[in-house]
């Protein structure tokens, strides 16, 4: 086995591996295997990754097929970057399943837990590694049927709702894509990205193209949840079971994203988004709306789950208004904030979906006096709280900093006063949780803190939001050179 | 040895002493001289990093690259020197003055209390070492977050609400302000290093500096310029040794040290003096200068009183800076260290007061000079150094800013300093009177003087005060390496 064969292993492993857990069909073992396959996952990312540092693409043919007629898989530093933040986050997650299933999945069903885990988790490398845009709509609805059971998995009942109103969502946003798709395949005829980018331009003012950078844009910012299609998100995120809700709000909507950039700047490519239509101005628009109203709307909320759901939406505006502004230091910032706000979610949901457990919901009231039970999971909450805000010393300030920093650029004051009003609003909104778990007695007697199992993941996905705030070399380093690409391919 | 590792050593020192004090909350005799050991370390590394300095040497100290041309690097010049003096000798002395004041009052939480205590040191003294723009406002930020728990120590309402104007305000700004202003800088200039002379050559337009030094003044909310004040007296429900230490020396003197730096540093003296687009800010400072006194003036609240005291002390500083002439430059840099050691004095003399008699209003005080004579005595020593009486430490400083005023025909700045002055005498000569003249009211409360550690942190305080003068030639070489010639 050889390295050339590293980003088809990536998919394959955790796609085989779940399988072999319904046949095992036991909790342990699913457990086991699924640590394992995401290991091997983010073994295989790092590998891809160090390769393609420095403008190496890997270009891996499957079954041999030579492209553009095979689906071809291919690596470059862009989705290398969002397939270690991918493997990372499961590797992470998958750890700390243990227990958060355990306590909140039927006994009966933890192997079923693990297979759809693993199935959602190739889904999402599939979407990222693939060259081939109905290679894409496969992997998405791998991961969007998983998620949809994973989500009513949850213990509530309004876990069946929530997945019912996402698997209607997101379908309709996998239909819109696949219709993009064939309108992409009836003027290129090819479904190969590189491919169809070089005979895009042949075509670039004929309706068709024009109606599938429509519907894939309306398709993939469903998956996205831009603002104002994050309806499902809230629901699902608060009603999925803890380790769910941290897996998907660190790695789903920032795939859905990568593909949507990649669609715009390798695909669509200039004239069309850069120059004839106003789509980035669309686009930016809502992403400051996004940014204003969710981060409100978290404001207001009172369940911290939901209320992190609405802050994703909103951190999901600054991902769309990086891109918007369409220059380096935006693009940087949009490539960078999809790690630096996948890790400080998915620590969050980790570490609210502990609180949940021992303290028997989220809701503010609940959490009050959290700080005197649960010391170091409150603390935790509070320093992935900062990096929302973009506290200088956390991850979330590399990526305000390049905003800021791009819209100056672009001589975009109001945006500017946008994301202050944003960050504003951010630290308003982690400040109603420290109120409630510092200022309020506590309700609950004889809570302890909980599991190592679930505790040290939550807290090594913490220590990352500073980390990855002081030590930018890899995260980047590489969202540097991913905007460069995506730059470079539009000139 | 290298110099330079004295800086990040004296910056670590405290922050591995605040965690050793938070696990020693059982023990609280050995957590007290961790406290101790901690400051006399720090005091010792920031001593030893003097001589260089005064030698012209700017000791340097790179940790990493946050992002690229953006390095977190300490380099010390003669303000930060100056800060981190400042800082460094009044730690031990409020460390025992808090463990007065925390045991005397039966405070809850001291542990947490001194860690973060502690914290806040290694904060301020991260942005006196600052070498850059990125590195000061990562300390600075820090710096908002460790105090918070210690402005919410009693965790009740009022505490919560006075948290969330501290923070709002101080966060509010700098995380919108103060962060376009050091985004702009970089854009404008490609750099954040603090330069001698200033960054903004050639191409800048006056109203984009104008603009710019706006964004840094209102940005930099530690310097309670108005209106950004609030946050100030709101503080002030914190223990007093809080208030002392932090609310009239580092926290604030953060602000106002950053300011004078980033006019110093980022924007120069001789660029921008003269510039049209620079001159409300004299006004500004002027007009809080005058407003802060008469809102001290008719605060009945001691400490309210010096908070209100404290803005307008701080408006001397940025308004001496902002006068832009080489004699007032130095003048803001001593007052940074006069109103020190001043007012943590009066500060302290408040909360010996408050926990030897409870008493907090400036009218409950009549003829407690006489119940606590030792209290009154500093309290009049530091008061009369503020109103600028040699040869206390406020007189120095208050002349050179005057005689930088004079040198540069600010005519205005001149009279605000005046009127300030009989201002500051009308609010703190009325305490000093009814305590030793008044006759105490009826039914006497009796008590004595506050606890001896207490009393022992104000000794020494308030000896800073009275023999200022046998450092100024020191301070003078210091800061005379701030201007040309």
């Amino acid at each position: 086995m050889s390295a050339e064969h590293l980003p088809v292993l990536l998919v394959v492993v955790p796609l085989l591996a779940a399988p072999l857990i319904v046949l095992f069909r036991s909790g342990r073992a699913g457990w086991l295997l699924a640590v394992l396959a995401s290991m091997v996952s983010l073994a295989c990312a790092i590998g891809l990754f160090v390769q393609v540092r420095g403008g190496t693409v890997i270009s891996y043919a499957i079954g041999n097929w030579a492209p553009p007629w095979g689906i071809e898989y291919r690596v470059d530093v862009l989705n290398a970057f969002v397939l270690i933040l991918v493997s990372g986050v499961a590797t992470i997650v998958s750890v700390y399943a243990r227990t958060s299933v355990i306590s909140e999945v039927p006994s009966d069903r933890h192997y079923l837990f693990y297979a759809m885990f693993l199935l959602c988790l190739s889904g999402l490398l599939g979407m990222t590694v693939t060259d081939d845009v109905f290679n894409i709509f496969v992997f998405l609805e791998i991961s969007s049927l998983s998620g949809y059971v994973l989500i009513a998995l949850g213990r509530e009942r309004r876990a069946l709702h929530a997945a019912f109103q996402y698997l209607i969502l997101g379908t309709i946003g996998a239909t819109f894509y696949i219709i993009g798709v064939g309108f992409l395949y009836l003027v290129t005829g090819t479904l190969n990205i590189v491919d169809m980018a070089g005979r895009i331009q042949a075509v670039a003012d004929h309706r068709p193209v024009l109606a599938a950078l429509a519907f894939m844009t309306v398709g993939l910012s469903l998956k996205a949840a831009l603002f104002p299609l994050h309806a499902w998100l809230p629901s699902a995120y608060s009603t999925a079971p803890g380790a769910v809700a941290a897996f998907m709000a660190g790695t789903a909507t920032k795939v859905s994203l990568y593909v949507f950039i990649r669609l715009l700047f390798g695909v669509f490519g200039a004239r069309l988004v850069l120059q004839d239509l106003p789509l980035l101005e669309a686009l930016s628009l809502l992403s400051i709306a996004a940014m204003l109203v969710a981060s409100l709307v978290a404001v207001m909320e009172k369940d911290l789950k939901r209320l992190l759901a609405y802050s994703s939406v909103a951190q999901i505006g600054y991902i769309t208004l990086g891109v918007s502004l369409a220059n380096q230091d935006g693009l940087t910032a949009a490539v960078v904030h999809l790690f630096n706000h996948g890790i400080a979610k998915a620590a969050l949901f980790m570490l609210v979906g502990g609180a949940a457990l021992r303290l028997g919901g989220c809701r503010l009231e609940v959490l009050a006096g959290m700080g005197q039970r649960m010391p170091l999971s409150a603390f935790c909450i509070v320093i992935a709280g900062l990096s929302l805000i973009g506290v200088p010393g956390t991850a979330g300030f590399i990526t305000k900093w390049h905003l800021v920093l791009a819209a100056a650029e672009a001589g975009q004051w109001l945006t500017i006063v946008a994301i202050g009003a944003s960050s504003l609003l951010a630290a308003a909104y982690v400040w109603r949780f420290v109120e409630a778990a510092y200022f309020t007695a506590p309700r609950h007697h004889g809570v302890q803190e909980v599991s190592v199992g679930m505790l040290a993941p939550a807290v090594i996905m913490t220590v990352a939001c500073v980390y990855f705030g002081l030590d930018t070399s890899f995260t980047l380093g590489a969202a540097r050179e991913a905007a460069e690409l995506l730059l470079g391919a539009v000139k | 040895m290298n110099t330079a590792v004295l800086m990040p050593l004296a910056v670590s020192i405290p922050v591995v002493g605040a965690a050793a004090v938070a696990m020693l909350h059982r023990a609280p005799d050995i957590r007290e001289s961790v406290s101790f050991l901690s400051a006399a370390a720090v005091l010792a590394c920031v001593t030893m990093l003097l001589p260089a300095v005064l030698d012209g040497g700017r000791p340097e100290w790179v940790f990493l690259e946050l992002m690229p041309g953006l390095p977190l690097a300490f380099r010390l010049e003669p303000l930060g020197m100056l800060f981190a003096l400042v800082a460094s000798v009044l730690w031990p002395v409020s460390t025992l003055y808090s463990i007065g004041y925390m045991r005397g009052n039966n405070e809850p939480h001291q542990s947490r209390f001194f860690a973060c205590f502690a914290m806040a040191i290694a904060c301020t003294l991260g942005i006196a070492f600052s070498a850059n723009l990125i590195t000061l406002f990562l300390f600075y930020e820090l710096l908002t977050l460790v105090t918070y728990p210690l402005v919410t120590h009693h965790r009740d309402e009022e505490s919560r609400s006075a948290g969330r104007i501290y923070l709002g305000i101080l966060m509010g700004t700098s995380l919108t302000l103060l962060l376009v202003a050091v985004v702009s800088t970089w854009f404008l200039t490609g750099t954040t290093e603090f330069t001698p002379g200033g960054v903004l050559q050639g191409e800048i337009s006056n109203a984009a500096i104008g603009g710019l030094l706006a964004l840094f003044v209102f940005g930099i909310g530690k310097a309670a310029v108005m209106p950004m004040h609030r946050w100030l007296p709101a503080a002030m429900v914190a223990p007093t040794p809080v208030s002392a230490l932090l609310h009239a020396v580092a926290v604030v003197k953060a602000g106002v040290f950053s300011v004078v730096k980033v006019i110093v540093y980022i924007f120069g003296v001789e660029r921008i003096s003269g510039l049209s687009s620079v001159d409300w800010l004299p006004f500004i400072t002027g007009f809080t200068i005058v407003a802060a006194s008469v809102v001290a003036l008719r605060s009945d609240n001691l400490k309210r009183r010096l908070a209100y005291s404290t803005i307008s002390q701080l408006s001397y500083v940025v308004l001496a800076a902002a006068l832009l002439t080489p004699l007032s430059v130095i003048g803001a840099a001593l007052h940074i260290l006069t109103h020190a050691v001043s007012k943590i004095t009066l500060f302290f003399a408040a909360g010996a007061i408050y926990t030897a008699a409870h008493k907090t209003k400036v009218s409950e005080l009549d003829g407690i000079g006489l119940r606590m004579p030792w209290t009154m005595a500093a309290f009049t020593i530091g008061a009369l150094s503020l109103i600028g009486i040699p040869p206390a430490a406020g007189f120095f400083s208050k002349w050179f800013i005057m005689l930088g005023a004079a040198e540069g025909g600010r005519w205005v700045a001149l009279g605000v300093l005046l009127t300030s002055t009989l201002l500051n005498a009308a609010y703190f000569l009325p305490i000093i009177y009814a305590a030793y003249f008044r006759r105490e009211a009826e039914p006497a409360h009796d008590h004595g003087e506050a606890p001896a550690p207490m009393l022992g942190a104000m000794f020494a305080s308030t000896l800073m005060v009275l023999r200022f003068a046998t450092g100024i030639g020191l301070l003078l070489t210091l800061t005379r390496q701030l201007v040309p010639n």
